[in-house]
């Protein structure tokens, strides 16, 4: 049983996240395997990787919400997760699921100061049901958001959004990570969705960390800079892809 | 995979059969001018006069003046049936002398009564049973055993045990609620998605803010139709549990009829019946509106 779960980040150590010798084990079979993962402040890391590779049993470790493991995770105190679905309460609306789970007794401006940050302050009042699949997940980064985490977990946030959602919540995690300044980890499977955020690119397979990309464009980027393309096509290869195929 | 295509040699003579198709479609185009046309009338126009409501009431009407028909004519006579103008009359005697009202009110308080601890001993169970592990290993087990006991099989043992006043036909009616609510509040609990438990988990909930939070009002939706069983179970309860050493309430006033073979009596009795168990069911459906007003699936409103 791991011996240093979850406590906090003492201030002279310079990560947001630190994992050592970590193995998660399901009947036997290590789906991670004495994995090593440090994460800075205020970094942006994206994790890639096949699925089924372990990287959402990673965040889910990083979340608290899996404890069955060995080895050490430093993760600070504050820290928030946006899942893959918004898992909003269906039986509370916008506002207060926002402040599900706050200590003390938060007053609504908190939420709303947080739905406006995600350009959802005119649905405070509704229903999760009534809002669109955009919406619902702009709903749950700002419940995430209020926290004020120091880690932001992100377990494909933009998976089950459409294309054109997709770009819009991808450049709204962009700039609230840029106001903010806290850690995120980013888990997906969308190779350009990493290049375009991330500092650091990880590539898990096998249980492990297998290959490390440091992204080092400009921000805001251009998915039509040569460099960005080139950058994209190496994950790609390191995934198994052949993008020789994939361009013609 | 790439045996599934066709050879390239191949793919010529597949494309050519479809552009002789369209040759021919070209030349349909003098065919389509000749196609005979049939107007699609809309669904309005076709002369839906008499509206719905009126149509849904009319089979009752007929079949009540059927009834009158049928007893005025002497075919139905009044130890068998009594008329319906005749139930109407008796019944306006029955309100007019307060005999109907003081046993509506008697049934009602034993319902009442019934309910609440039916309802507070089902819940509860639940409850024990849901969220705790121990619970559910202690309480599951001889709920499940007792459910299967037909609880109006009880009603010797509860009067020898409460004698014949109230008690026994509280108790019966408590009994025949519990189950229902116990069942459906405790599968309510365990039916709550478990992403949302996860999700509660990742926000810092504490063990009772994920309870209170969570778990309690994922099981509403299950608890209100459990409610609505328990309802329907109850004017059953207390329909059996009046028929014997009653001296008031609604099936005395049947029991006492059948004596005297007044068969229009006991038919008021039985519309009071389906009265207050329709007021009932109408209750819980506006609980339901307000409390399950978040649910996706709700149409109502």
């Amino acid at each position: 049983m791991a011996t240093d779960v979850h406590r906090p980040v003492s201030p002279t150590v310079t990560h947001a996240v630190q994992v050592e010798g970590l193995t998660r084990s399901f009947d036997g079979r290590a789906v991670i395997d004495n994995l090593r993962l440090d994460v800075r402040p205020s970094e942006f890391v994206a994790l890639l990787g096949r699925s089924g590779c372990g990287k959402s049993t990673l965040l889910r470790i990083l979340a608290g919400l899996d404890r069955d493991i060995q080895g050490t995770v430093l993760v600070p105190r504050r820290k928030a997760v946006a899942f893959q679905a918004p898992r909003l309460m269906p039986w509370k609306r916008v506002w207060r699921n926002v402040l599900l789970g706050l200590p003390g007794k938060p007053t609504r401006s908190v939420a709303e100061q947080a739905l406006t940050e995600v350009g959802l302050s005119h649905r405070s009042d509704a229903w999760p049901k009534t809002l669109s699949g955009g919406e619902a997940q702009r709903a749950s980064l700002a419940r995430a958001l209020v926290r004020e985490p120091d880690l932001l977990l992100l377990d494909e946030p933009f998976g089950a959004l459409d294309a054109l959602t997709r770009i819009k919540a991808q450049r709204l995690v962009g700039e609230l990570w840029q106001r903010r300044g806290c850690a995120v980890l980013l888990v997906t499977h969308d190779v350009e969705e990493a290049v375009l955020l991330a500092d650091r690119v990880l590539v898990m397979d096998d249980g492990v960390i297998a290959h490390e990309q440091r992204i080092d464009l400009d921000r805001p980027r251009d998915i039509t800079d040569p460099r960005f393309a080139e950058l994209r096509a190496g994950l790609l290869e390191r995934l198994g892809v052949d993008t020789t195929a994939e361009a013609a | 995979m790439s045996i599934s295509h066709a050879p390239p040699g191949a793919s010529e003579p597949d494309i050519s059969p479809i552009s002789v198709d369209k040759g021919n479609a070209a030349g349909g185009d003098q065919v389509a001018l000749d196609l005979d046309l049939v107007p699609i009338t809309p669904a309005s126009s076709r002369g839906t006069r008499v509206p719905r409501w009126l149509r849904r009431t009319s089979g009752p009407v007929l079949l009540l003046l059927l009834w009158q028909l049928l007893s005025s004519t002497g075919v139905l006579t009044s130890d068998v049936l009594a008329s319906p103008g005749r139930i109407a009359q008796v019944a306006g005697d029955l309100i007019g002398n307060g005999s109907l009202t003081s046993a509506m009110g008697t049934s009602l308080q034993r319902v009442a009564f019934g309910l609440l601890f039916g309802t507070l001993i089902g819940t509860g169970l639940a409850l024990v049973s849901g969220l705790f592990r121990i619970g559910e290993d202690l309480v599951d087990a001889p709920v499940q055993m007792l459910r299967t006991v037909p609880f109006v099989g009880l009603i010797p043992l509860f009067i020898i045990w409460f004698g014949i006043g109230e008690a026994p036909k509280v108790a019966i009616i408590t009994l025949g609620v519990t189950f229902p609510l116990y069942l459906n509040v405790y599968a309510g609990i365990r039916g709550v998605d478990s992403q949302l438990i996860e999700a509660g988990e990742s926000l810092g909930l504490s063990r009772w803010g994920l309870v209170r939070h969570v778990v309690l009002p994922g099981a509403l939706p299950g608890a209100l139709t459990g409610l609505r069983y328990s309802l329907g179970i109850a004017w059953l309860a207390l329909v059996f549990a009046e028929q014997i050493n009653a001296d008031a309430g609604i099936g005395f006033l049947m029991v006492q009829a059948r004596d005297f073979l007044q068969t229009d009596v006991i038919v008021v009795c039985l519309i009071v019946y389906a009265f207050l168990g329709l007021l009932a069911d109408f209750i819980v459906r506006s609980l339901e509106k307000v409390l399950l007003q978040w649910r996706p699936t709700f149409t109502g409103r």
